[in-house]
């Protein structure tokens, strides 16, 4: 392998640098200062004129104060708490309805595989906005699904602004995501080895369990990365479908910054849904950077 | 084997589409409902639409988000498709690791981080926040889905086509310009359309880079929506819908038509 440096690397790079990289140390250290600072421009400040004093200075002036406040406030324990839950919840609620689709999508003829994929990609093309808005209408309580319970005699069931509505949009929202690297692993899947272990007299659902699985492990694990991480930081979904007994973490960040007004705040609340997520970016990098190898 | 797909499959498949669609479709049935109840046919209807037409903080708050997912998507196709070039054709040039994280990074990451950050640069730097400030926030979470679109192209395309092109006088970038481009521009325009069509959606990390002046569509939705279900957004949402689904049909289309092109070439 060539050691060189690549030109074509270098305006993205540079641009992610700008726009991507550089801006968590902002918000790191913002998250380190003071509310009574709270207004532009945001002290404290380098001081690069007083040179090694000036660095000594900054560095005085931060403090922990907001993620002592973070600490003592259950408000926010509980919000964390509640948005790993949904979450995962909503991760494993789309992995078994995601799963059997994927695997009946690769069961299909080559061409209607490919319209299938087709139509669990369009979603992702709509927004996702329009997508989690059209379940107000059937969740609220004059909505099309009690209109539906009613007509076959069933109590009416109140799911808008509760925890089960966010539930409902989070795996509705995710499923695309988790159906696609599911069918991208089951599609390759070599069906000789099915065939060989029922000639070898093994019962189907056996063959599942011991060929089938094993073999979609690397796209359930992508998939389930790829719901859980996004699903973490949420914010339209417990927004538009969650009362006020769903708050989750990317919602107090939102309202922390737009609603208090209070940026150190919203910065360290946003500095430790970062660190808790960072494990899951860093396995999901490398899921795909194995991927990518194995590709060429 | 391919024994076909069993009754298991085919249930799991109508349900899980059912699922998936059954919104959709809802909402643009109700876009020309002429009641404004969703569980009541009133008829059909074409009023609203009309209305949106009188609405002009609509119509520019739809200008304004056309012109950032132009640009956006533009600006974030170059760079996207350098990075993809970058990680396909670069080797393991010094810093690739950080390089292909940062390129892959922003695909998974909490549009509420992103946005924060993005707006504390922008204060940063002095930026006034607004139209531009929208647009390079938009370049910048797009340009990875492109990278990853033509990444994904340019991994099948036969090196060695290049290296005859050089072999036989090319300079490096006209071999890129006459040989692999060509060969990877339905991905480079796939990701263009993606670019396009999720800055067109995006309503998060607009919010926080947006200023006075510069509301987006998805902004001006969202502050509607908060209110309840009406039949005006229900009409705003389908035409939304139908621009993408539209788009896309033709895109499938001048696939099919291109291959069946290269068929009959390869068959003459």
């Amino acid at each position: 392998m060539r050691r060189a440096r690549s030109p074509a690397a270098l305006l993205p790079g540079l641009w992610l640098a700008i726009f991507f990289a550089f801006p968590f140390l902002l918000v790191l250290r913002l998250s380190l200062s003071d509310t009574a600072l709270a207004i532009p421009p945001y002290t404290p400040r380098i001081d690069w004129s007083a040179g090694i004093e000036g660095l000594k200075a900054f560095f005085a002036a931060l403090d922990v104060e907001m993620y002592r406040r973070l600490g003592e406030d259950r408000l926010y324990f509980d919000a964390y708490v509640s948005s790993l839950q949904f979450a995962a919840t909503g991760t494993i609620l789309a992995l078994l309805v995601g799963y059997p689709m994927a695997y009946g999508m690769a069961k299909c003829r080559p061409g209607t595989r490919s319209v299938l994929l087709m139509l669990v990609i369009l979603p992702f093309w709509t927004s996702f906005l329009i997508r989690v808005y059209a379940w107000i209408g059937i969740l609220k309580p004059q909505g099309l699904l009690n209109a539906f319970l009613g007509l076959i005699g069933i109590e009416p069931l109140d799911l808008l602004y509760t925890p089960a509505a966010v539930q409902i949009g989070l795996v509705y929202s995710y499923l695309p995501f988790m159906v696609l690297p599911l069918y991208a692993a089951l599609e390759r899947l070599d069906h000789t080895l099915l065939e060989a272990a029922a000639d070898l007299g093994s019962p189907p659902w056996k063959s599942f369990w011991q060929v089938t699985w094993p073999l979609s492990i690397p796209g359930v694990i992508a998939g389930c990365l790829l719901c859980f991480i996004p699903m973490v930081g949420e914010f339209i979904i417990p927004d538009l479908l969650g009362g006020p007994g769903s708050l989750m973490i990317g919602r107090a960040i939102w309202m922390e910054f737009f609603a208090n007004r209070d940026w150190p705040f919203a910065s360290a609340v946003a500095i430790v849904l970062l660190v808790t997520l960072v494990l899951p970016i860093v396995l999901y990098q490398r899921q795909q950077a194995k991927a990518l190898e194995a590709g060429r | 084997m391919n024994r076909g797909p069993s009754w298991f499959n085919l249930v799991s498949l109508t349900l899980g589409f059912a699922f998936l669609y059954l919104p959709i479709v809802l909402l643009v049935v109700w876009s020309f409902n002429a009641s404004r109840l969703v569980t009541v046919w009133g008829g059909f209807s074409t009023k609203w639409y009309a209305a949106l037409l009188q609405d002009q903080q609509l119509l520019d708050a739809a200008w304004v988000t056309l012109r950032i997912g132009l640009m956006s998507a533009t600006a974030a196709t170059v760079l996207g498709t350098l990075a993809a070039i970058a990680l396909v054709r670069g080797g393991r040039f010094r810093g690739r690791t950080l390089f292909s994280g940062m390129v892959y990074a922003p695909l998974v990451m909490p549009e509420v981080i992103m946005g924060l950050s993005l707006l504390l640069l922008f204060v940063a730097m002095g930026f006034a926040r607004g139209f531009w400030t929208v647009m390079l926030a938009h370049t910048t979470f797009t340009l990875s889905y492109v990278a990853v679109v033509v990444h994904s192209r340019l991994i099948t395309f036969d090196r060695l086509l290049e290296e005859a092109a050089q072999d036989l006088g090319c300079t490096p970038t006209q071999s890129f310009l006459q040989v692999t481009l060509p060969n990877i521009f339905p991905a480079v325009l796939a990701g263009w359309t993606l670019a396009f069509t999720l800055s067109l959606d995006d309503l998060v990390i607009a919010s926080f880079a947006s200023g006075p002046g510069a509301t987006t569509l998805p902004m001006r939705i969202y502050s509607q929506v908060r209110l309840g279900v009406t039949p005006e957004i229900n009409a705003v949402c389908t035409i939304l819908i139908a621009v993408v689904a539209v788009g896309i049909i033709c895109w499938s289309l001048a696939m099919k038509w291109r291959v069946a092109g290269a068929a009959r070439l390869a068959a003459a």
